[in-house]
């Protein structure tokens, strides 16, 4: 093995208990310094189903969840039967053989039957088969006892010690069978002497909205925007922020709103079908000029869709929310590190400009799970809380004050409720410099006008602090990639087959969405010898956004919708098909049945 | 990280500590411009209820926050000179319940119409009510859509024709009262604008509650509503404090919101006070002021923490 990178299956029913060994296994890589990329399948079921759990581990960044497996732990029939098949020469296949009979596996593979029965007679329960098989798996990969010893101590700590001393006898059991009567992998797991963290996406978000300093948080549950709301809910009492479940939706926004004009810095998240409801509140925001910050974790759709699976399928939905045209400011994160950071840049920008943001996670993100080094995750953000004044009690003189002044910025400075001297009416309805309505009794198209173009010049001004995208690899390159959001790592990853298989590619990413550094990517885009753009969604979404904004069509398009998400070989493969002419677009076909 | 200016500024602004101004009139709660209600609209009685009953509480412009919705009657925070939200169709009472978790030293009045609260906005109205924020929430009752040119709202009685019923509703109408006190409102009163003075306590009381309180106004519409016009409920309100009735009977309470007919009572129906309201249960409010006036950020020790559980 060239590059030490390591991919672990773990299949079985909901309420089998994939997760603990996910964890444990997670904690006991980051330890070591290595990297780490999760990605699990599920339904949305809370008992039965399938649910297949990959965890990716390697010395350098882990990028995907890869194309191979090299270790399969199926906890039941089902998962032995649909991943078998995956599983090459050189990998090895953990399970119960009391209950989990494997078919024909390919030639070279290992395949390491163990008995519950036998190891643990005299133990109840599921459960025990999954301390087996990571006892025995981490005896294959060459760890020591040791560190699993550790982390099942703080695992089962709450339970007492005699549940300790069970667990770690069933784990020593399957280790020391493993050394009997499997075959190693012929490494041992590295150590690079470094610490990392690991975390979920939708915690990164929560953790970047402390960060920024949040403190009013609020939510409808929805899948999969619901992690964050579990993350403030758990933490919001120690950080001083207050988290609010509300009725719906449309609530959850206007609440939101609320909390914002009052002076908090007020967040919250929801999947595309909580957004839809929230459009209207937030053109609402922008028209009062109140800051807010809305996360939206797409899954996929239309209408409720496939709740448990990704998507980049609402970009539409976020750039066209609301009726009329109104200053936003829409970013897609590109890594589970880049949502923690993401956050609090935004809210310096929707605090500077008074206007929504917009955060457009999706499920592989705020799901998936990535490892960190734990210097990143700085808590020491610069704040700009942009023009807010009176607040050391300098009043205007009387009636002075216009909420709303023209200015060339098209930012006015704004006066938080209770500040003695600044009192103003913020309206929904257009309105004049004061605030008074120009809507019903007085409308005045001149006024109209001009406070039109005072809101909408805020986008130049934001534009000009986003960073420009970049290209990344070889500047003459056969082939640019282009993607956007939650999709780099994969395409990254895919460059690197590519040149494996000699077809040499770059990659532009876009993560801030909207403004649109149509000019640099223009400029970008015309050095490139062929364009192939790679989304996850059914109408290239992307691919037609940047056509209206530059007239940029590309050659070829990479597009994913059933609900799985890329794999690096299915943008290799449509690299290849569209490099042959064989087709404009290419759309993989997922292989597995998750 | 933090913002000192906001900091020292949540200390100088306290709403107990500013008595101290000069005795306020009506006219200082004169709004920027003039109604552009109907002439003889109801709604003028309550705009004039509401500026009295703020006079008559001393409280200062800038501590108060009128939070409305769309529709005629929520063209009011335009007419008061105070902090004001003119929000969307149906949605001031999520607005404000944001506002008031943010600033709980603020007094925030919510007002608007019958279609705005109790149709469109019913299902915010349903929830705030159960979870006791500290509201007033001041709904002109004209039982029409008045901004929208006359069709039936919520508390359109039966029969009633409109652009939109041109033969007749056939819908029952839905009682408000009955409504907030199973719902769980603490304050639950119903006024007339023909009857300023009893408008005015039931305000400067719905003010003073701590929690929710709604007072459900009849606020005749003299363009669109010529069913239920100032004289059709002059004709018939009475009071309940000449009714012997006790609002801390929920019973009763319950038994007098379903008059209708010859004699339509008016005033305050139910009040409880033993229930905190939601910001006093909210343990992050415990203290520090109001979370608007906050330092932001994580301190170093709570950011380790955090990091640490990941590791
Ligand atoms: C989402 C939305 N739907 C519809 C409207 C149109 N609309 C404005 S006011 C109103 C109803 C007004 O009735 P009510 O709330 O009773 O207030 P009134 O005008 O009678 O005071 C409607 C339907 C709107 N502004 N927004
Ligand atoms: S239409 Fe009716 S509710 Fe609206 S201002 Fe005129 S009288 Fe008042």
């Amino acid at each position: 093995m060239a590059k030490f990178d390591l991919a672990i299956g773990i299949g079985g029913a909901a309420g089998q208990g994939i997760a603990t060994p996910g964890d444990i296994l997670a904690r006991i890589f980051v330890r070591r310094g290595l990297h780490l990329n999760a990605y699990n399948a599920y339904q949305s079921i809370i008992r039965g189903g399938h649910i297949f759990l990959t965890l990716r581990t390697s010395e350098q960044p882990v990028l995907s969840m890869g194309d191979k497996l090299d270790v399969l732990l199926p906890l039941n029939q089902d998962s032995m039967d649909r991943h078998l098949k995956l599983m090459s020469a050189g990998a090895a296949v953990l399970y119960n053989g009391d209950k989990i009979k494997p078919g024909t596996a390919a030639d070279g593979v290992q395949l390491c039957s163990f008995s519950v029965k036998e190891l643990a007679p005299n133990i109840k329960g599921d459960l025990v088969q999954n301390t087996i098989a990571l006892g025995a798996l981490l005896r294959l990969i060459g760890v020591e006892f040791k560190p699993l010893e550790e982390i099942l101590t703080i695992q089962f700590k709450r339970k007492g010690a005699a549940v300790i001393a069970e667990n770690l006898g069933v784990a020593r059991a399957g280790y020391d069978y493993a050394t009997a009567h499997f075959k190693p992998f012929p490494f041992s797991l590295p150590d690079t002497g470094k610490k990392f963290a690991f975390f979920e996406g939708n915690q990164a978000l929560a953790m970047g909205g402390a960060a920024a300093g949040v403190r009013f948080y609020c939510a409808y549950p929805m899948s999969p925007a619901t992690g964050v709301l579990h993350w403030m809910a758990r933490h919001g009492r120690e950080l001083g922020i207050m988290v609010r479940q509300v009725e719906d939706e449309i609530g959850v926004i206007n609440m939101a709103i609320g909390a914002a004009h009052a002076g908090c810095r007020a967040m919250c998240a929801t999947s595309g079908g909580g957004f839809a409801l929230m459009s209207e509140a937030l053109g609402s925001a922008a028209m009062m000029e109140i800051p807010v910050v809305c996360i939206d974790v797409q899954r996929a759709g239309p209408a409720t869709g496939v709740p448990t699976k990704t998507e980049q399928g609402d970009l539409w939905q976020v750039m066209g929310a609301g009726q009329g045209d109104y200053p936003r400011i829409i970013v897609a994160p590109t890594t589970i590190t880049d949502c923690f950071k993401t956050v609090p840049e935004l809210f310096n920008l929707v605090d500077k400009f008074q206007c929504p943001g917009i955060i457009l996670s999706d499920l592989l993100l705020s799901e998936g799970r990535s490892s960190v080094d734990p210097s990143e995750l700085d808590f020491n953000v610069p704040i700009d809380r942009g023009e807010i004044i009176g607040l050391n009690g300098d009043g205007p003189p009387a009636n002075a004050y216009q909420r709303y002044k023209l200015s060339e910025s098209g930012i006015s400075p704004r006066a938080l409720p209770g500040t003695p001297g600044y009192i103003h009416v913020v309206a929904t309805d257009e309105h004049d410099e004061d605030g008074v309505l120009i809507s019903d009794e007085f409308t005045n198209p001149h006024k109209r006008q001009a406070m039109h173009e005072k809101r909408m010049r805020k986008m130049e001004g934001i534009l000009s602090l986003l960073e420009p995208p970049k290209i990344f690899g070889p500047g003459n390159a056969q082939v640019t990639l282009l993607g956007w959001g939650s999709t780099q790592g994969v395409i990254r990853e895919a460059l690197e087959k590519l040149a494996e298989a000699g077809i040499v590619a770059n990659h532009l990413q876009i993560k801030w969405l909207v403004p649109l550094h149509s000019e640099a990517i223009q400029s970008i885009i015309s050095q490139s010898k062929k364009l192939i753009i790679v989304e996850n969604n059914y109408s290239g979404q992307f691919a037609r956004y940047l056509r209206s904004e530059t007239g940029i069509v590309a050659a070829g398009h990479v597009r994913k919708y059933d609900g799985e998400p890329f794999m690096p070989h299915h943008i290799v493969d449509g690299v290849k098909a569209i490099l042959a002419g064989a087709s404009q677009k290419y759309v993989p076909v997922h292989e597995v049945m998750v | 990280m933090s913002l000192p200016m906001m900091k020292e500024e949540s200390k100088s602004r306290s709403v107990e500590a500013k008595r101290e101004g000069p005795k306020l009139t009506v006219k200082d709660f004169k709004g920027r411009v003039d109604p552009d209600w109907c002439p003889g609209c109801g709604d003028f009685g309550l705009l004039a209820a509401l500026k009295q009953a703020l006079v008559e509480l001393e409280l200062q412009p800038h501590e108060v926050l009128t939070v409305s919705g769309i529709g005629c009657s929520s063209n009011l925070p335009g007419y008061v000179n105070a902090y004001g939200m003119h929000t969307l169709h149906g949605r001031a009472v999520a607005v404000a319940t944001g506002a008031q978790l943010a600033n709980h030293k603020l007094k925030v009045i919510v007002t608007g119409g019958d279609g705005d609260g109790y149709g469109i906005g019913g299902n915010h109205f349903l929830h705030t009510m159960r979870r006791n924020v500290d509201l007033t929430y001041l709904v002109m009752d004209n039982q029409i859509y008045g901004l929208t040119t006359g069709q039936i709202s919520p508390t359109s009685i039966k029969g009633m024709k409109t652009k939109s019923t041109p033969f007749g509703s056939v819908e029952n109408p839905i009682n408000p009262i009955p409504l907030a006190i199973a719902a769980g409102a603490t304050y639950v009163a119903r006024g007339f604008t023909g009857q300023v003075k009893q408008l005015v306590e039931l305000i400067k009381g719905g003010i003073r509650h701590r929690g929710f309180s709604l007072i459900d106004v009849f606020s005749p519409c003299v363009t669109y509503n010529n069913d239920n016009s100032h004289e059709f409920f002059k004709a018939r309100v009475k009071k309940l404090e000449e009714m012997g009735h006790d609002p801390t009977n929920f019973h009763a309470a319950i038994d007098k919101a379903y008059l209708w007919g010859d004699a339509i009572p008016i005033g305050l129906f139910w009040k409880r006070t033993d229930l905190p309201s939601l910001d006093e249960l909210e343990p992050v409010l415990a203290e520090g002021g109001p979370l608007a006036h906050r330092p932001l950020g994580v301190s170093p020790e709570a950011a380790k923490a955090l990091i640490q559980v990941l590791m």
